[in-house]
């Protein structure tokens, strides 16, 4: 016997209020980040030992920056909903917890407009 | 039954240390582990890529340290993390399907996990050294 009420459990949204939205985008985001991260690799091995206007030509390229802007996309939004994990598995107090829910969402955004910004820059040209 | 701590001395359940070690257990916080890693490890992306957009002296600092022995111990074991957290990738995918929970097959699957992360590491490096 449940205390649910009907619509309570056909939209599914459980206590989280967000349903399996967490875990299903951590499945998305993976699997882009297989493919894309294989670019990514084959990318910096075309990078390494190079001087800086290979590096700069390479990486302003079309097909490589817009490679690199969605492994930065999809990787960092990744990163995040694993760390929120960790966070939510050993930080059981709200003190420590909510701050630390709350970095690592600064600390994504940082590094993920950061990498965007950067890859943007040498492909307009600057 | 009057000196039953209720507050602060409650049992709790076993946790990692009463575990014999088991390489499914293992590779399970490894996975753990080389996603840390790499979260930690975005940094050094950003860097380069800011370097590379500041100009060629920037640039040419950030390939002297990624150049460095230390440098390039840190990117081989950056390989190797996210390598690794790829196949375990695949073995959580795996068992999203319901696939894979046998004794012997999960045993594999973490075999798998671990040869494959170094040999597509070793691989990625010979490539990289024949590029050069």
């Amino acid at each position: 016997m449940t205390m649910k009420t009907h619509m309570k459990s056909v939209r599914g949204l459980g206590s989280a209020h967000s349903g399996t939205h967490h875990f299903w985008m951590q499945r998305v985001t993976a699997t882009a980040n297989v493919f894309l991260s294989i670019a990514f690799i084959i990318i910096l091995i075309k990078a390494a030992g190079s001087d800086y206007e290979a590096a700069k030509a390479l990486v302003a390229s079309p097909l490589v920056a817009i490679a690199m802007i969605l492994f930065v996309v999809s990787g960092i939004y990744h990163m995040h909903l694993g760390m929120q994990v960790i966070i939510e598995d050993y930080v059981h107090t709200e003190n420590f917890k909510i701050p630390l829910v709350m970095g690592n969402k600064f600390f994504s955004i940082v590094i993920g407009l950061s990498c965007i910004y950067a890859v943007l820059t040498l492909s307009f040209g600057g | 039954m009057t000196d039953v701590d209720l507050k602060g001395k409650r049992p709790l359940s076993p946790h990692l240390q009463i575990y014999r070690p088991m390489l499914t257990m293992t590779m399970s916080i490894v996975h753990r582990i080389t996603g840390a890693a790499l979260y930690f490890g975005t940094v050094l992306l950003a860097y380069w890529l800011i370097a590379l957009a500041s100009g060629p002296e920037a640039f040419d600092t950030a390939q002297a340290i990624f150049g460095s022995w230390i440098g390039r111990l840190v990117l081989f074991g950056y390989t190797w993390a996210l390598l690794n957290h790829m196949l375990g990738g695949f073995r959580h995918f795996i068992w999203d399907f319901g696939l894979g929970f046998g004794e012997q097959e999960r045993e594999w699957l973490a075999r798998l996990t671990l040869g494959g992360g170094l040999i597509l590491t070793a691989l990625v490096w010979i490539i990289a050294y024949s590029v050069l």
